[in-house]
Protein backbone atom coordinates (compact mmCIF):
# COMPACT_ATOMS: atom_id res chain seq x y z
CA UNK A 1 0.00 0.00 0.00
CA UNK A 2 1.05 3.06 -0.85
CA UNK A 3 0.55 6.59 0.54
CA UNK A 4 -0.12 9.69 -1.09
CA UNK A 5 2.72 12.00 -2.07
CA UNK A 6 4.13 13.88 0.99
CA UNK A 7 7.35 16.24 1.22
CA UNK A 8 10.05 14.68 3.31
CA UNK A 9 12.20 16.98 5.78
CA UNK A 10 14.38 16.01 8.78
CA UNK A 11 14.54 18.68 11.09
CA UNK A 12 17.65 19.15 12.36
CA UNK A 13 16.83 20.69 16.12
CA UNK A 14 13.65 21.16 18.16
CA UNK A 15 13.48 24.52 17.03
CA UNK A 16 13.89 23.79 13.48
CA UNK A 17 10.85 21.05 14.05
CA UNK A 18 8.84 23.62 15.44
CA UNK A 19 9.82 26.30 12.49
CA UNK A 20 9.01 23.48 9.76
CA UNK A 21 5.43 22.82 11.69
CA UNK A 22 4.60 26.52 11.54
CA UNK A 23 6.18 26.73 7.73
CA UNK A 24 3.79 23.70 6.86
CA UNK A 25 0.38 25.79 7.55
CA UNK A 26 -1.06 22.73 9.29
CA UNK A 27 0.02 20.46 6.18
CA UNK A 28 2.31 18.87 8.21
CA UNK A 29 3.27 16.27 10.62
CA UNK A 30 6.06 15.15 12.58
CA UNK A 31 7.38 12.06 12.48
CA UNK A 32 9.07 9.91 15.18
CA UNK A 33 9.23 6.06 14.83
CA UNK A 34 6.09 6.16 12.14
CA UNK A 35 4.55 2.89 13.77
CA UNK A 36 1.75 4.61 14.29
CA UNK A 37 1.50 7.27 11.30
CA UNK A 38 2.88 5.32 8.35
CA UNK A 39 0.40 2.25 8.70
CA UNK A 40 -2.17 5.84 8.99
CA UNK A 41 -0.88 7.02 5.72
CA UNK A 42 -0.78 3.70 3.69
CA UNK A 43 -4.03 3.30 4.61
CA UNK A 44 -4.55 6.53 2.91
CA UNK A 45 -6.70 7.49 6.08
CA UNK A 46 -3.93 10.25 7.28
CA UNK A 47 -2.70 12.49 4.02
CA UNK A 48 0.16 15.17 5.74
CA UNK A 49 1.73 17.30 3.17
CA UNK A 50 4.57 17.29 4.69
CA UNK A 51 6.43 14.66 6.66
CA UNK A 52 9.12 16.00 9.40
CA UNK A 53 11.44 13.35 11.21
CA UNK A 54 12.59 14.34 14.21
CA UNK A 55 13.97 10.92 15.19
CA UNK A 56 17.24 11.79 14.95
CA UNK A 57 17.44 15.50 17.23
CA UNK A 58 19.90 14.46 19.82
CA UNK A 59 18.48 16.41 22.55
CA UNK A 60 14.91 14.73 21.94
CA UNK A 61 15.86 11.24 22.80
CA UNK A 62 17.48 9.74 26.07
CA UNK A 63 16.69 8.73 30.15
CA UNK A 64 18.32 10.98 32.38
CA UNK A 65 18.12 11.72 36.09
CA UNK A 66 18.08 15.41 37.71
CA UNK A 67 17.31 17.11 41.24
CA UNK A 68 14.93 13.37 41.78
CA UNK A 69 12.99 13.42 38.92
CA UNK A 70 14.03 11.14 35.95
CA UNK A 71 13.29 12.77 32.57
CA UNK A 72 12.53 10.83 29.31
CA UNK A 73 13.61 12.50 25.94
CA UNK A 74 10.45 12.08 23.36
CA UNK A 75 12.12 10.23 20.99
CA UNK A 76 13.38 7.40 23.41
CA UNK A 77 12.32 3.69 21.97
CA UNK A 78 10.08 1.83 23.88
CA UNK A 79 13.52 -0.85 23.93
CA UNK A 80 15.36 1.82 25.14
CA UNK A 81 12.96 2.63 28.15
CA UNK A 82 12.51 -1.25 28.54
CA UNK A 83 15.85 -1.51 29.01
CA UNK A 84 16.83 0.94 30.96
CA UNK A 85 18.98 0.60 33.86
CA UNK A 86 18.54 3.92 35.72
CA UNK A 87 14.03 3.35 35.04
CA UNK A 88 14.85 -0.18 36.35
CA UNK A 89 16.05 1.17 39.48
CA UNK A 90 14.22 4.31 39.88
CA UNK A 91 10.72 3.77 38.40
CA UNK A 92 9.87 -0.10 37.31
CA UNK A 93 7.05 0.39 36.27
CA UNK A 94 7.27 2.69 33.04
CA UNK A 95 9.77 0.24 32.01
CA UNK A 96 7.64 -2.95 32.63
CA UNK A 97 4.92 -0.91 30.11
CA UNK A 98 7.38 -0.64 27.52
CA UNK A 99 8.54 -3.88 27.56
CA UNK A 100 4.82 -5.15 26.95
CA UNK A 101 4.47 -2.78 24.23
CA UNK A 102 3.65 -4.33 20.76
CA UNK A 103 6.87 -6.96 19.95
CA UNK A 104 10.61 -6.24 19.16
CA UNK A 105 10.70 -4.72 16.37
CA UNK A 106 7.78 -2.51 17.00
CA UNK A 107 9.60 -1.81 20.49
CA UNK A 108 12.94 -0.81 17.98
CA UNK A 109 11.24 2.03 16.35
CA UNK A 110 8.35 3.20 18.91
CA UNK A 111 8.62 6.51 21.10
CA UNK A 112 7.26 7.50 23.78
CA UNK A 113 6.68 10.96 22.54
CA UNK A 114 4.76 9.38 19.41
CA UNK A 115 2.34 7.36 21.66
CA UNK A 116 1.29 9.75 23.84
CA UNK A 117 0.73 12.47 20.80
CA UNK A 118 -1.24 9.32 19.06
CA UNK A 119 -3.16 8.74 22.29
CA UNK A 120 -4.72 5.62 20.84
CA UNK A 121 -7.39 4.40 23.22
CA UNK A 122 -5.53 0.95 23.79
CA UNK A 123 -1.98 2.36 24.13
CA UNK A 124 -0.06 1.34 27.30
CA UNK A 125 2.06 4.21 28.54
CA UNK A 126 -1.08 6.77 28.70
CA UNK A 127 -2.27 4.47 31.77
CA UNK A 128 1.43 4.83 33.41
CA UNK A 129 1.78 8.62 32.28
CA UNK A 130 -1.46 8.90 34.57
CA UNK A 131 -0.90 7.06 37.64
CA UNK A 132 2.69 8.03 37.90
CA UNK A 133 1.11 11.63 38.03
CA UNK A 134 3.83 12.37 35.11
CA UNK A 135 4.30 15.94 33.54
CA UNK A 136 4.56 15.74 29.78
CA UNK A 137 6.98 18.85 28.46
CA UNK A 138 5.74 20.80 24.99
CA UNK A 139 7.22 23.10 23.41
CA UNK A 140 6.07 25.59 20.53
CA UNK A 141 6.49 28.73 19.15
CA UNK A 142 5.25 30.38 22.09
CA UNK A 143 7.29 28.53 24.33
CA UNK A 144 7.60 25.45 26.89
CA UNK A 145 4.73 24.40 28.99
CA UNK A 146 4.29 21.55 31.32
CA UNK A 147 0.70 19.27 31.07
CA UNK A 148 -0.28 16.77 34.02
CA UNK A 149 -1.09 13.69 32.31
CA UNK A 150 -4.65 14.53 33.63
CA UNK A 151 -5.09 17.59 31.65
CA UNK A 152 -3.08 15.98 28.97
CA UNK A 153 -5.66 13.29 28.06
CA UNK A 154 -8.36 14.54 26.60
CA UNK A 155 -10.64 11.94 24.24
CA UNK A 156 -10.00 9.16 21.80
CA UNK A 157 -6.43 10.11 19.92
CA UNK A 158 -6.81 13.88 21.31
CA UNK A 159 -4.79 15.20 24.01
CA UNK A 160 -3.42 18.71 24.95
CA UNK A 161 -1.00 20.10 22.05
CA UNK A 162 -1.12 22.40 19.32
CA UNK A 163 -1.09 21.64 15.70
CA UNK A 164 2.66 23.63 15.97
CA UNK A 165 3.89 21.84 19.42
CA UNK A 166 6.15 19.50 19.97
CA UNK A 167 6.61 16.97 22.98
CA UNK A 168 9.73 17.13 23.82
CA UNK A 169 9.76 14.59 27.27
CA UNK A 170 8.16 13.74 30.00
CA UNK A 171 9.60 14.26 33.54
CA UNK A 172 8.51 12.49 36.74
CA UNK A 173 9.09 12.18 40.37
CA UNK A 174 9.91 8.17 40.60
CA UNK A 175 7.62 5.56 42.24
CA UNK A 176 8.83 2.27 42.77
CA UNK A 177 5.88 1.02 44.22
CA UNK A 178 4.21 0.36 41.09
CA UNK A 179 2.60 -1.95 38.92
CA UNK A 180 1.39 -2.16 35.21
CA UNK A 181 -0.73 -5.17 34.46
CA UNK A 182 -1.89 -5.94 30.90
CA UNK A 183 -4.19 -8.33 29.06
CA UNK A 184 -2.67 -8.20 25.26
CA UNK A 185 -4.54 -8.32 22.47
CA UNK A 186 -2.91 -11.98 21.04
CA UNK A 187 -1.62 -10.58 17.39
CA UNK A 188 -1.30 -6.85 17.90
CA UNK A 189 -0.45 -6.65 21.59
CA UNK A 190 -2.48 -3.72 21.95
CA UNK A 191 -4.16 -3.42 25.44
CA UNK A 192 -7.56 -5.08 25.69
CA UNK A 193 -7.34 -3.69 29.15
CA UNK A 194 -4.17 -2.03 30.94
CA UNK A 195 -4.03 -0.92 34.83
CA UNK A 196 -0.88 0.79 36.34
CA UNK A 197 -1.06 1.31 39.86
CA UNK A 198 1.08 3.48 41.72
CA UNK A 199 0.70 3.06 45.87
CA UNK A 200 2.28 5.30 48.45
CA UNK A 201 2.78 3.32 51.41
CA UNK A 202 4.30 4.10 54.97
CA UNK A 203 4.66 1.55 57.81
CA UNK A 204 2.56 -0.78 56.25
CA UNK A 205 -0.36 1.62 55.23
CA UNK A 206 -1.67 2.90 51.99
CA UNK A 207 -1.40 6.92 52.58
CA UNK A 208 -2.54 7.26 48.55
CA UNK A 209 -2.67 5.37 45.88
CA UNK A 210 -3.21 5.77 41.74
CA UNK A 211 -4.40 4.18 39.72
CA UNK A 212 -5.16 4.30 35.69
CA UNK A 213 -6.83 2.03 33.07
CA UNK A 214 -6.59 2.06 29.62
CA UNK A 215 -7.96 0.12 26.70
CA UNK A 216 -11.14 -0.16 28.07
CA UNK A 217 -12.82 3.31 26.72
CA UNK A 218 -11.96 6.06 24.50
CA UNK A 219 -8.89 7.58 26.36
CA UNK A 220 -6.75 6.45 29.49
CA UNK A 221 -8.59 7.33 32.65
CA UNK A 222 -8.20 7.50 36.42
CA UNK A 223 -10.02 4.65 38.51
CA UNK A 224 -10.43 6.78 41.44
CA UNK A 225 -12.98 4.51 43.27
CA UNK A 226 -10.08 2.04 43.61
CA UNK A 227 -7.76 4.68 44.67
CA UNK A 228 -10.53 6.13 47.16
CA UNK A 229 -10.92 2.29 48.48
CA UNK A 230 -7.27 2.25 49.07
CA UNK A 231 -6.02 5.10 50.71
CA UNK A 232 -5.83 4.66 54.38
CA UNK A 233 -5.94 0.98 54.55
CA UNK A 234 -3.41 -1.30 55.63
CA UNK A 235 -1.59 -3.01 52.49
CA UNK A 236 -2.78 -6.33 52.57
CA UNK A 237 -4.21 -8.57 49.88
CA UNK A 238 -7.90 -7.90 51.19
CA UNK A 239 -7.62 -4.62 50.84
CA UNK A 240 -6.53 -5.17 47.18
CA UNK A 241 -8.89 -7.38 46.85
CA UNK A 242 -11.89 -5.08 48.07
CA UNK A 243 -10.35 -2.46 45.51
CA UNK A 244 -10.39 -4.10 42.88
CA UNK A 245 -14.01 -5.61 42.83
CA UNK A 246 -14.87 -1.99 42.52
CA UNK A 247 -12.71 -1.50 39.93
CA UNK A 248 -14.66 0.30 36.72
CA UNK A 249 -17.77 1.17 38.20
CA UNK A 250 -17.70 4.65 37.41
CA UNK A 251 -16.09 3.99 33.77
CA UNK A 252 -18.38 4.97 31.05
CA UNK A 253 -18.74 3.88 27.14
CA UNK A 254 -16.84 1.04 27.88
CA UNK A 255 -15.13 -0.70 24.52
CA UNK A 256 -16.63 -3.47 22.62
CA UNK A 257 -14.72 -4.82 19.27
CA UNK A 258 -13.92 -7.93 18.21
CA UNK A 259 -11.45 -9.13 20.67
CA UNK A 260 -13.80 -8.53 24.02
CA UNK A 261 -17.26 -7.18 24.45
CA UNK A 262 -18.15 -4.19 27.02
CA UNK A 263 -19.19 -6.85 29.62
CA UNK A 264 -15.68 -8.78 29.42
CA UNK A 265 -13.69 -6.05 29.07
CA UNK A 266 -15.65 -4.59 32.52
CA UNK A 267 -14.69 -8.34 34.03
CA UNK A 268 -10.94 -7.47 32.94
CA UNK A 269 -10.76 -4.36 34.31
CA UNK A 270 -11.53 -5.81 37.75
CA UNK A 271 -8.81 -8.70 37.64
CA UNK A 272 -5.93 -6.40 35.71
CA UNK A 273 -6.41 -3.83 38.51
CA UNK A 274 -6.08 -6.74 41.40
CA UNK A 275 -3.32 -8.10 39.44
CA UNK A 276 -1.50 -4.69 38.95
CA UNK A 277 -2.13 -3.97 42.47
CA UNK A 278 -0.34 -7.88 43.64
CA UNK A 279 2.34 -6.51 41.19
CA UNK A 280 2.82 -2.86 43.44
CA UNK A 281 2.51 -4.60 47.26
CA UNK A 282 5.40 -6.72 45.99
CA UNK A 283 7.53 -3.85 45.08
CA UNK A 284 6.71 -2.22 48.67
CA UNK B 1 5.88 11.98 -9.29
CA UNK B 2 6.79 14.28 -6.46
CA UNK B 3 9.99 15.01 -6.23
CA UNK B 4 13.06 12.51 -5.37
CA UNK B 5 15.51 12.78 -2.75
CA UNK B 6 18.63 11.51 -2.67
CA UNK B 7 19.62 8.90 -0.47
CA UNK B 8 23.13 6.70 0.46
CA UNK B 9 22.03 3.88 2.94
CA UNK B 10 24.80 0.87 3.52
CA UNK B 11 23.40 -2.13 2.66
CA UNK B 12 24.67 -5.77 3.61
CA UNK B 13 28.40 -3.60 4.33
CA UNK B 14 27.99 -1.61 0.90
CA UNK B 15 27.13 1.68 0.05
CA UNK B 16 24.03 2.22 -1.98
CA UNK B 17 23.27 5.63 -3.28
CA UNK B 18 19.98 6.05 -5.30
CA UNK B 19 17.06 8.64 -5.50
CA UNK B 20 13.90 7.85 -4.31
CA UNK B 21 10.04 9.38 -3.73
CA UNK B 22 9.86 10.29 -0.11
CA UNK B 23 7.14 7.75 0.00
CA UNK B 24 9.18 4.66 -1.02
CA UNK B 25 8.57 1.90 1.64
CA UNK B 26 11.90 0.96 2.50
CA UNK B 27 10.73 -2.52 1.66
CA UNK B 28 10.07 -1.58 -1.76
CA UNK B 29 13.63 -0.05 -2.09
CA UNK B 30 15.69 -3.38 -1.36
CA UNK B 31 13.13 -5.60 -3.07
CA UNK B 32 12.75 -3.23 -6.26
CA UNK B 33 15.72 -1.06 -6.65
CA UNK B 34 18.50 -3.33 -5.13
CA UNK B 35 16.90 -6.96 -5.88
CA UNK B 36 16.66 -8.32 -2.35
CA UNK B 37 13.69 -10.04 -2.53
CA UNK B 38 14.86 -12.09 -0.04
CA UNK B 39 13.41 -9.77 2.70
CA UNK B 40 9.48 -10.56 2.09
CA UNK B 41 6.42 -8.73 2.44
CA UNK B 42 3.44 -10.40 3.99
CA UNK B 43 0.70 -8.31 5.53
CA UNK B 44 1.95 -4.97 4.67
CA UNK B 45 0.20 -3.97 8.03
CA UNK B 46 3.06 -3.91 10.41
CA UNK B 47 1.90 -7.31 11.87
CA UNK B 48 3.56 -10.18 10.19
CA UNK B 49 7.49 -9.47 10.49
CA UNK B 50 7.88 -10.90 6.97
CA UNK B 51 9.69 -8.11 5.84
CA UNK B 52 12.24 -7.88 8.94
CA UNK B 53 15.85 -6.12 8.18
CA UNK B 54 17.82 -5.03 10.82
CA UNK B 55 18.37 -0.98 10.73
CA UNK B 56 21.42 0.27 12.84
CA UNK B 57 21.55 -2.94 15.04
CA UNK B 58 18.28 -3.15 15.68
CA UNK B 59 15.37 -4.82 14.35
CA UNK B 60 12.53 -3.12 12.09
CA UNK B 61 9.92 -3.93 9.69
CA UNK B 62 11.19 -2.54 6.55
CA UNK B 63 7.07 -1.87 5.48
CA UNK B 64 6.53 0.44 8.33
CA UNK B 65 9.78 2.68 7.28
CA UNK B 66 10.76 5.50 4.33
CA UNK B 67 13.61 4.93 2.87
CA UNK B 68 14.53 8.27 3.03
CA UNK B 69 14.30 7.54 7.57
CA UNK B 70 17.30 5.02 6.46
CA UNK B 71 19.46 7.27 4.68
CA UNK B 72 23.06 7.53 6.72
CA UNK B 73 21.69 4.14 7.94
CA UNK B 74 23.61 0.87 8.23
CA UNK B 75 21.21 -2.34 7.03
CA UNK B 76 21.21 -5.71 6.99
CA UNK B 77 19.33 -8.05 5.20
CA UNK B 78 18.89 -12.15 4.82
CA UNK B 79 21.24 -12.14 2.05
CA UNK B 80 23.94 -10.41 4.58
CA UNK B 81 23.92 -13.33 6.93
CA UNK B 82 26.16 -15.77 5.34
CA UNK B 83 29.42 -15.36 5.05
CA UNK B 84 32.12 -16.43 2.40
CA UNK B 85 29.48 -19.33 1.61
CA UNK B 86 28.95 -20.31 4.98
CA UNK B 87 25.49 -20.66 6.64
CA UNK B 88 25.35 -18.49 10.09
CA UNK B 89 23.92 -20.26 12.61
CA UNK B 90 20.44 -19.58 12.53
CA UNK B 91 20.39 -20.32 9.07
CA UNK B 92 21.96 -24.18 9.64
CA UNK B 93 19.37 -24.50 12.45
CA UNK B 94 16.19 -23.51 10.57
CA UNK B 95 17.40 -26.71 7.84
CA UNK B 96 18.72 -28.78 10.58
CA UNK B 97 15.48 -28.58 12.34
CA UNK B 98 13.42 -28.03 9.66
CA UNK B 99 12.03 -24.81 11.11
CA UNK B 100 10.15 -24.35 7.36
CA UNK B 101 7.81 -25.04 5.44
CA UNK B 102 6.51 -22.95 2.76
CA UNK B 103 9.18 -20.42 3.93
CA UNK B 104 7.92 -17.22 3.52
CA UNK B 105 8.06 -16.38 6.78
CA UNK B 106 11.69 -17.37 7.62
CA UNK B 107 13.63 -14.59 6.41
CA UNK B 108 11.57 -12.19 8.99
CA UNK B 109 12.30 -15.22 11.57
CA UNK B 110 15.55 -15.52 11.25
CA UNK B 111 16.03 -11.60 11.26
CA UNK B 112 14.46 -11.58 14.72
CA UNK B 113 16.39 -14.43 15.76
CA UNK B 114 19.70 -13.04 15.08
CA UNK B 115 18.18 -9.58 17.20
CA UNK B 116 17.36 -12.24 19.84
CA UNK B 117 20.15 -13.95 20.01
CA UNK B 118 22.21 -10.48 19.98
CA UNK B 119 20.51 -9.57 23.06
CA UNK B 120 20.11 -12.98 24.67
CA UNK B 121 22.28 -15.73 23.64
CA UNK B 122 21.01 -18.58 25.99
CA UNK B 123 17.47 -17.48 25.88
CA UNK B 124 14.88 -19.60 27.43
CA UNK B 125 12.34 -21.93 25.47
CA UNK B 126 9.44 -18.66 26.67
CA UNK B 127 11.91 -16.26 25.60
CA UNK B 128 12.29 -17.19 22.79
CA UNK B 129 8.86 -17.36 21.90
CA UNK B 130 8.58 -13.66 23.18
CA UNK B 131 11.72 -12.56 20.85
CA UNK B 132 9.73 -13.89 18.14
CA UNK B 133 6.40 -12.40 18.83
CA UNK B 134 6.39 -9.56 16.19
CA UNK B 135 6.73 -12.45 13.58
CA UNK B 136 4.03 -15.04 12.36
CA UNK B 137 3.94 -18.33 10.54
CA UNK B 138 1.06 -20.11 9.11
CA UNK B 139 2.99 -23.17 8.02
CA UNK B 140 4.94 -24.47 11.40
CA UNK B 141 3.04 -24.08 14.29
CA UNK B 142 6.48 -22.49 15.49
CA UNK B 143 7.58 -25.78 17.12
CA UNK B 144 10.50 -26.14 14.71
CA UNK B 145 11.19 -22.86 14.84
CA UNK B 146 12.25 -22.47 18.56
CA UNK B 147 14.07 -25.35 18.19
CA UNK B 148 15.74 -23.93 15.31
CA UNK B 149 16.66 -20.85 17.59
CA UNK B 150 17.45 -23.39 20.35
CA UNK B 151 20.26 -25.03 17.68
CA UNK B 152 21.69 -21.82 16.70
CA UNK B 153 21.68 -20.78 20.47
CA UNK B 154 23.60 -23.97 21.34
CA UNK B 155 25.97 -23.34 18.81
CA UNK B 156 27.07 -19.69 19.75
C1 LIG C 1 2.13 -3.99 15.21
C2 LIG C 1 2.03 -2.89 16.20
C3 LIG C 1 1.72 -3.17 17.51
C4 LIG C 1 1.62 -2.16 18.46
N1 LIG C 1 1.31 -2.49 19.75
C5 LIG C 1 1.22 -1.52 20.67
C6 LIG C 1 0.94 -1.82 22.03
O1 LIG C 1 0.79 -2.98 22.42
N2 LIG C 1 0.85 -0.81 22.92
C7 LIG C 1 1.04 0.50 22.53
O2 LIG C 1 0.96 1.38 23.40
N3 LIG C 1 1.34 0.82 21.27
C8 LIG C 1 1.42 -0.15 20.33
N4 LIG C 1 1.73 0.20 19.04
C9 LIG C 1 1.95 1.62 18.68
C10 LIG C 1 3.40 2.00 18.92
O3 LIG C 1 3.69 2.05 20.28
C11 LIG C 1 3.76 3.35 18.26
O4 LIG C 1 5.13 3.37 18.22
C12 LIG C 1 3.30 4.58 18.98
O5 LIG C 1 1.90 4.59 19.16
C13 LIG C 1 3.64 5.83 18.18
O6 LIG C 1 4.98 6.19 18.36
P1 LIG C 1 5.87 6.54 17.10
O7 LIG C 1 7.13 7.09 17.58
O8 LIG C 1 5.94 5.36 16.22
O9 LIG C 1 5.02 7.73 16.46
P2 LIG C 1 4.71 8.16 14.96
O10 LIG C 1 3.96 7.09 14.26
O11 LIG C 1 5.95 8.67 14.31
O12 LIG C 1 3.74 9.39 15.24
C14 LIG C 1 2.44 9.20 15.77
C15 LIG C 1 1.76 10.57 15.93
O13 LIG C 1 2.40 11.33 16.93
C16 LIG C 1 2.92 12.54 16.41
N5 LIG C 1 4.20 12.74 17.09
C17 LIG C 1 5.25 11.87 17.12
N6 LIG C 1 6.22 12.35 17.94
C18 LIG C 1 5.76 13.53 18.43
C19 LIG C 1 6.31 14.50 19.34
N7 LIG C 1 7.51 14.34 19.92
N8 LIG C 1 5.56 15.59 19.61
C20 LIG C 1 4.34 15.76 19.05
N9 LIG C 1 3.77 14.89 18.20
C21 LIG C 1 4.48 13.78 17.90
C22 LIG C 1 3.01 12.33 14.92
O14 LIG C 1 2.91 13.53 14.20
C23 LIG C 1 1.84 11.42 14.67
O15 LIG C 1 0.66 12.16 14.56
C24 LIG C 1 1.85 -0.80 18.07
C25 LIG C 1 2.19 -0.51 16.75
C26 LIG C 1 2.27 -1.53 15.81
C27 LIG C 1 2.65 -1.19 14.40
S1 LIG D 1 5.02 -7.10 5.70
FE1 LIG D 1 5.91 -5.85 7.20
S2 LIG D 1 5.06 -6.59 9.03
FE2 LIG D 1 4.05 -7.79 7.51
S1 LIG E 1 6.86 -21.58 6.95
FE1 LIG E 1 5.11 -20.90 5.87
S2 LIG E 1 4.62 -19.10 6.95
FE2 LIG E 1 6.17 -19.92 8.13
Amino acid sequence: MIPTQFEYKRASSLDDAIALLQASKGDGKLLAGGHSLVPLMKLRLSEPGVLIDIARIPMLSGISEKDGKVEVGATTTHHAVATSELLQRLCPVLSDAAGEIGDPQVRNRGTLGGSLAHSDPAADYPAVILALNAEVHLKGPGGWRAVKGDDFFQAMFTVDMAEDEVIVGVQVVPQKVAGYAKLHQKASHYAIVGVCAVLDVAGGTINSARVAVTGASSHAQRLTEVENALAGKPLNQATIDAAAALAGATLEDVNADIHASAAYRKAMVKVFTRRALEKAASRA
Amino acid sequence: MSETLPISITVNGKVRKANVEPRLLLVHFLRENLALTGTHIGCDTSQCGACTIQLDGRSAKSCTLFAVQADGSEIMTIEGLAKDGELHPLQEGFWEEHGLQCGYCTPGMIMSGVQLLADNPHPTEAEIRKGIDGNFCRCTGYQHIVKSIQYAANKG
